[in-house]
């Protein structure tokens, strides 16, 4: 057997630059509530949270390997509890968020009970069913206004250009820690074993990994992040019904925007979310016909651009700005007995965390 | 030659990137028995399958009497005469025994082969003929795949490891039909990791070692020594 | 009671053609056709075209609409769906996904929001008496024997014939189904064919017996689905029989309050699901 060194390379040059750029931008993005204009805190927190809501689905669908269409169920979640301890417990609606998002992460736990009794394309429906159910428990709740919603009165004694400006800044906490919470989830070992679950469930139980609390963790976080993105979203709204809070069509963008972007990578819902929020501000006023638009637009990236556009991006070009890739670089022992087939002088084996569909051109 | 049925040169296979068969070169003649033998991981199988269209090959490096079939739709080849037995016998767990052994003729040719005949030689399918396929005997299976494949009436049968996870007296009795099925001219190939099951039923065997034929020839003319040599890969 | 489970009943018997054309696609291709109520809803629409088409007879209309459907569910299959099959279950749901999307807003774009039916001439509204005091309506009991002569016919076709045999060869194992002569590609988009066929008289059918909007189509997936995950996959007597409880359970919540009707059914699902996952009646495979 030869013996060799070996490293782990993680970053490339140019998710170094990226980094700094990112922490200049949010640097940037910080101080707009000074010199910015208020319908652009409002658009980004509007953004920001289709963002969280689409990275977390990201995070259960193409590293989670679980294709849920049901997601919403926590948005709403989110945005109900968050309603209900500003309004009837007094507690500050900013706090309320974080608590409300803690709320859908524990929800999560008994709802996975009944949803990972399906998988495949039959868990995705039947966590719809779950959303609905849901709605429909929430719409028949009078004390926060039944079918047709309440609002959030917890604000009110609050100046508009405070609540404003505070909103935004939370949004934008919101965001990055949402990115690198998923980020360093990724990069660490439970990423490692998410890879290895999604490729073969027996082979990795067998390996000692624990799948099904694996598959609740990401279940769990998705949902948790989905309960914050749903917080944030009726902070900003200051009104909720449960057709706004659990539309299946926040499950619907987060897909578009995911599948345009690229599923399995970090970048792909960043990608997404910016060419979602431009086509929203350039044809929303085509109405039928723009969503039309959205609907054939994912249908033909799934079909002929399987990783998205920032998939086809890093497979063309190999970029890569949130380096959650492994590279082992070999380095040949120069005292190596001879093999019958030498190596190459330096041997690379991308351990790129592609999702599994990726393979089935 | 003129009763050759199956030529194979240089053939090349491949799973994605990976390289599973370096240029074999195969030949088998009308009514021959041939075995191919080798060391788990040593192309054999692959071997199979490019001959039957599940391993897309080059169109030249197969010829079926003369005509070039590499990378032909399964079917295709099927209904030119050259039918697999696959590995692990792949029954459909849906369809019952009867419905298994029907299966295969779909792509049926003009023969001997029909579902009495088959019943005639395994008596026990007859009897277990609507039982779902997979509640048969590792054995009984094995049965159902080799008549499913007869069923289409072949000129040339391959088998990949028939004997796999059986019991010695099962895979006797197995082999024991091989005389009813290479009476009436058919051709063989037996794919089998056992060697001296594959020299006792075939007349010329190939030995593969990591996707090239180490070594090849008639039985009788091979020493226990030289294919010991061949099939683990020893100087 | 006895006219709440009737009318459970007559409900099942419509959510059993909702489920056919699901189950169907599933059993033969594992594929999950989340623009199901979709196709339901947008075959209604076209009877209602078709009718004004050929001059007000409905039943013209669907026998116009069935061809189509047929060809359309072939078309669709081979040369869309089929490139989204797979072991990972994203493209198909997000392909499907897109086009219930793209139909719900062509048919807003087409016919407006407004809830339409489809014109039966009274049919819909002549009634039978059982005895004395239970009466059924005609239409819904017409609908309850289609369904049982569809649930039949797909279980002859699957059972005894040789196309079913190759959808059940196909499905268990393309490739090596593809050894014996069957092309997959082919066999796909055959069931899908029949599949919409279903989906046709389904729409049709339930234009007739009450009104169908664009956006109708997500919950009538809903029912489709629950219907068979009830009755357990792998036999279409058993999605008949979980459309019926399922028709039965929202009857029953109907009664109990006309809000929590769906809601009742949505828990009776959950309840399944979390009781007897493989569902009541399944077919081991």
């Amino acid at each position: 057997m030869m013996a060799s060194n070996y490293s782990v390379q993680r970053a490339t040059p140019l998710s170094h630059a990226a980094g700094a750029v990112g922490a200049l931008l949010v640097l940037v993005a910080a101080s707009l509530p000074f010199w910015g204009e208020s319908s652009w805190m409002r658009e980004f927190v509007e953004i920001g949270c289709y963002f969280i809501f689409a990275m977390m689905w990201n995070l259960l669908a193409g590293y989670g390997g679980m294709v849920s269409i049901g997601q919403q169920a926590f948005f709403g979640f989110g945005g109900y509890v968050m309603l209900m301890l500003g309004n009837f417990a007094g507690i500050n609606p900013f706090v309320a968020v974080v608590l409300g998002a803690l709320a859908a992460g524990l929800v999560a736990v008994p709802v996975s009970f009944v949803a990972f009794r399906l998988s495949g394309g039959y868990f995705a429906i039947g966590t719809w069913v779950i959303a609905e159910v849901f709605r429909l428990s929430f719409a028949n709740v009078s004390a926060v206004g039944g079918g047709s919603g309440t609002t959030l009165t917890a604000l009110r004694g609050i100046e508009r250009a405070t609540r404003e400006s505070v909103t935004y800044w939370m949004a934008l906490g919101c965001v990055v820690a949402a990115i690198a919470l998923v980020y360093l989830f990724l990069r660490g070992k439970r990423g490692l074993a998410l890879l290895a679950i999604r490729d073969n469930e027996v082979a990795a139980e067998s390996q000692g990994i624990a799948v099904r609390q694996t598959k609740l963790a990401v279940y769990v976080v998705a949902a948790f992040g989905a309960g914050l993105a749903g917080a944030l979203y009726f902070v900003g709204n200051l009104r909720i019904s449960p057709d706004a809070a659990f539309s299946v069509n926040w499950s619907a963008f987060a897909i578009f925007m995911v599948v345009i972007g690229g599923i399995g990578r970090i970048e792909g819902p960043i990608v997404g979310a910016l060419v979602f929020w431009a086509l929203n501000k350039f044809f929303s006023d085509y109405g039928t016909w723009y969503l039309l638009g959205l609907g054939l637009l994912a249908i033909v990236v799934t079909l002929f651009f399987r990783q998205g556009l920032w998939g086809y991006a890093q497979q063309r070009w190999g970029w890569s700005l949130f380096p959650t890739q492994r590279r082992l670089v070999l380095m040949p022992d120069a005292t190596a007995t001879a093999a019958r087939r030498p190596l190459p002088a330096a041997q690379h084996t991308d351990l790129t965390l592609h999702p599994s569909h990726a393979k089935h051109q | 030659m003129s009763d050759s049925l199956l030529q194979v040169r240089g053939l090349e296979a491949f799973y994605g990137d990976a390289q599973a068969l370096f240029g074999m070169d195969f030949e088998l003649a009308k009514g021959e028995l041939v075995a191919v033998i080798g060391a788990n991981g040593a192309g054999k199988s692959t071997l199979l399958k490019s001959l039957t269209g599940l391993v897309r090959v080059p169109r030249e490096t197969v010829r079926w009497k003369g005509e070039a079939i590499g990378g032909l739709a399964p079917g295709e080849i099927v209904r030119k005469g050259l039918a697999m037995v696959p590995e692990g016998r792949r029954l459909f767990p849906s369809l019952s025994v009867e419905e298994n052994l029907l299966a295969g003729s779909l792509a049926r040719r003009a023969g001997p082969w029909n579902l009495s005949r088959l019943y005639r030689m395994f008596p026990i399918l007859q009897e277990k003929r609507h039982q779902p396929g997979t509640s048969l005997s590792g054995g009984q299976q094995q049965m159902v795949a080799l008549g499913r494949a007869l069923m289409s009436n072949p000129e040339a049968l391959l088998c990949d490891e028939l004997s796999l996870g059986l019991a010695p007296i099962v895979i006797r009795e197995i082999y024991a039909a091989m005389p009813q099925i290479t009476a009436e001219g058919m051709s063989v190939v037996i794919v089998e990791q056992d060697v001296s099951l594959a020299q006792r039923v075939s007349r010329r065997l190939y030995c593969l070692q990591e996707g090239r034929v180490s070594l090849q020839g008639e039985c009788t003319s091979l020493s226990r020594e030289q294919i010991s040599r061949a099939y683990f890969g020893m100087e | 009671m006895i006219e709440t489970l009737l009318q459970g009943v007559l409900l099942g018997g419509l959510y059993t053609l909702f489920a056919l054309g699901q189950s169907l696609m599933f059993g033969v291709m594992r594929l999950t056709n989340t623009a199901q109520g979709d196709f339901i809803v947008l075959a209604a629409f076209a009877v209602i075209a078709a009718q004004a088409g050929v001059g007000g007879s409905a039943w013209l209309a669907v026998l116009a609409v069935l061809p189509l459907a047929f060809a359309g569910g072939y078309a669709l299959q081979r040369f869309v769906l089929n490139g989204t099959l797979g072991k990972d279950p994203l493209p198909s749901l997000v392909v499907t996904f897109g086009l219930a999307v793209v139909i719900q807003n062509l048919l807003l774009q087409l016919f407006s929001a407004d809830p339409r039916s489809i014109e039966t001439g009274g049919f819909n509204i002549q009634g039978l008496q059982l005895g004395e005091s239970l009466s059924v309506g005609a239409l819904p009991l017409a609908i309850l024997g289609v369904a049982l002569a569809a649930t039949a016919a797909l279980q002859w076709l699957f059972g005894a014939t040789s196309l079913g045999r190759a959808f059940r060869a196909v499905s268990d194992d393309a490739e090596i189904a593809g050894l014996m002569g069957l092309d997959a590609r082919k066999l796909y988009a055959l069931a899908t064919a029949i599949a919409f066929v279903l989906i046709a008289i389904a729409g049709a059918l339930q234009g007739m017996r009450t009104t169908v909007a664009p956006s109708d189509g997500p919950l009538l997936l809903l029912f489709a689905f629950e219907a068979v995950i009830i009755g357990g996959m792998g036999s279409f007597w058993g999605t008949l029989a979980g459309a019926m409880i399922l028709g039965i359970t929202q009857q029953i919540g109907f009664r109990l309050d006309p809000g929590w009707g769906i809601w009742f059914g949505h828990i009776v699902f959950l309840a399944v699901l979390v009781l007897r996952p493989q569902g009541l009646f399944p077919k081991t495979r």
